[in-house]
């Protein structure tokens, strides 16, 4: 909303993230540059959940497919190039939501609910018990892409400092896309959506095909974090697709606040973090996790994006809209 | 009204007949709306008006029956599908995107006429002729002043404009409004009949409508209906005058003594 407002905490959140790999410590720059990708994985959750209101919970499918689809395309012994797997996986992944959104959004509530974690199941079981991916222990991507344009390599993804910042720029135009696109038109069609679908009918707008561009557009950029999950651990399990996984990305968006990007991504944060904190404590972390969860539920209905609202709300004396 | 014999037909329903399962709730409803014209339809509750008017915007598939828009026949088009072509409506409860401010509600109404999914870089908000359109649409309801509000914070007559100003926005040339008037205080009653007689020059006008002070004051024809079914169709002098329609839906009440 006040994006000016709002954009030095969001620089400086960005500038101390950007610092990570100075610290020369692997762990850290891998483990920050997975809940990057998470966070590019909750945002493009949020364009239908938050955005558009339509609670997908068979996302993880699509960040599955692509990631997959990286392992399968490259070649077993040499490099891919990343110019060449990263648009098919990504692709493959906006055909897979663009065919089961034109199913899945014909119902709605509940149901949507149920059938797209049903198709999510569908796609977990093609690369669990099928030749393709390779059973339950998944597949190994040996050679992570090569950048490489006729001979010229601008960056490296074996490097890992290349590959946290090639996440993290990412990141960045993903976000600075979908805030763009939200802006747009289309964009302001799903918001309307959300509020108020049958208005929108009667207003002359043809709705499904503003929520199938949104469902395909979702599953892309889903299918993008995938691919780079893929790349950044060099191995993909089926796991990825579970549903264990669509309802983990759920969380990030509710946690972080639906209906706001940089939520999503504080949601991805918030969320990986606690499970480290928790995981280290006790092996029930499940169950902390949880009581947060409801926590965060009951007392704050915005998630952490409606933390700054509320205190400066609460400075200048509690005053109320 | 002399006048209004040499209108253009807008709308024209033929034999309308919905049924729920066993219930009729329309049975063989003919409705016809010309240019210049508002045409109301009265009865008591339950007396299938909503069912009616839904049929006419594409909300509900009629059971048997023809629709007709300048003469085209529209019977099948979906609700967005009528919109595009002309026919726009509001609704009984308020219908509104309660959290976008008045001009964005309006604005994206406008939008809805040349919706161009694909530019996705283009700032909705710097959509000229959008905008200019959504301000026109604005004034020409009333709420000229309340541009910049939210929406939802209006008083719920302003709501009721705001909805016109959305349907205005579409270039409707038919209205078809579910009770604009209800709730609405006396004052707000008044300007809303004087908006409604103000948007009758160009466009015609269908109403369902309570308010019998309303109805006699901005009617140029009125449709009876009781149980489902067309009681009495004419000009307002002769539905005062008619003795069916005082027995079937006055004859309880004293509200007839405009």
């Amino acid at each position: 909303m006040n994006a000016n407002a709002s954009l030095i905490p969001k620089l400086v959140a960005l500038a101390i993230v950007a610092c990570v790999p100075l610290s020369g410590e692997s762990f850290y720059i891998e483990i920050v540059g997975k809940v990057l990708v998470m966070a590019i994985f909750a945002m493009s959750l949020d364009l239908l959940v938050g955005f558009t209101g339509l609670v997908s919970f068979g996302h993880a499918a699509y960040f599955g497919i692509a990631a997959y689809a990286v392992a399968i395309l490259s070649p077993e012994y040499e490099a891919a190039s990343l110019w060449y797997v990263l648009p098919a996986s990504v692709g493959l992944s906006a055909l897979a939501a663009f065919v089961i959104g034109l199913f899945v959004l014909r119902t709605k509530g509940i149901y949507f609910i149920m059938v797209t974690l049903a198709f999510a199941q569908m796609a977990y079981f093609i690369f669990h018990d099928t030749p393709l991916g390779g059973g339950s222990d998944g597949k190994y991507l040996n050679n992570k892409p090569s950048a490489s344009i006729f001979g010229w390599e601008p960056f490296d993804l074996t490097n890992e400092v290349h590959m946290f910042y090639f996440i993290l720029a990412v990141l960045v135009l993903v976000y600075l896309f979908l805030a763009r696109v939200l802006q747009s038109p289309f964009g302001r069609v799903l918001v309307g959506i959300k509020s108020n679908e049958h208005r929108m009918q009667s207003l002359g707008y043809l709705t499904f095909r503003y929520k199938l561009g949104a469902f395909t557009l979702a599953g892309a950029l889903g299918g993008l974090a995938g691919f780079l999950y893929a790349v950044l651990f060099g191995f993909v399990t089926p796991e990825l697709l579970s549903w264990h996984e669509s309802g983990n990305v759920l969380l990030m968006v509710i946690l972080g606040g639906m209906g706001n990007l940089a939520g999503a991504i504080a949601g991805a944060f918030a969320f990986e973090a606690m499970r480290e904190i928790f995981a280290d404590i006790t092996k029930y972390w499940q169950l902390l996790m949880g009581g947060v969860i409801v926590a965060v539920v009951l007392f704050l209905p915005g998630g952490l994006a409606g933390v700054p609202g509320r205190i400066k709300r609460a400075l200048q004396g509690g005053e109320a809209k | 009204m002399s006048t209004t014999t040499k209108n253009e037909v807008l709308l024209q329903a033929d034999r309308l007949t919905r049924r729920f399962g066993g219930l009729v709730a329309n049975q063989d409803i003919s409705v016809t709306l010309e240019r210049q014209m508002i045409h109301v339809l009265l009865g008591p509750n339950g007396a299938g008006k909503s069912t009616c008017i839904n049929m006419l915007s594409g909300d509900l598939p009629p059971s048997e029956g023809r629709i007709h828009y300048l003469g085209k026949d529209i019977t099948a088009l979906t609700a967005a599908q009528r919109s595009q072509v002309g026919i726009g409506r509001s609704y009984q409860r308020t219908n509104i995107f309660p959290q976008f401010t008045v001009l964005e509600n309006v604005r994206l109404a406008a939008q809805s006429r040349r919706q161009q999914p694909w530019s996705l870089f283009t700032k909705a908000m710097e959509q000229k002729w959008a905008l200019d359109k959504a301000r026109a649409c604005i004034e020409e309801a009333g709420l000229g002043k309340r541009v910049d509000w939210v929406s939802g914070v209006l008083s719920h007559g302003e709501q009721r404009q705001l909805e016109i100003a959305m349907v205005l926005s579409t270039d409707a040339q038919v209205l078809l409004l579910d009770e604009p008037l209800a709730g609405m205080g006396s004052e707000e009653s008044a300007s809303m009949v004087e908006v409604l007689k103000r948007l009758r020059q160009t466009r015609g006008i269908l109403l369902v409508e309570h308010d019998m002070d309303a109805v006699f004051a901005v009617a140029d024809m009125i449709t009876v209906m009781v149980n489902g079914q067309l009681l009495e169709c004419g000009p307002p002098a002769q539905i005062k005058a008619s003795v069916a329609v005082q027995q079937a839906y006055l004859g309880t009440e004293d509200s007839f003594h405009v």
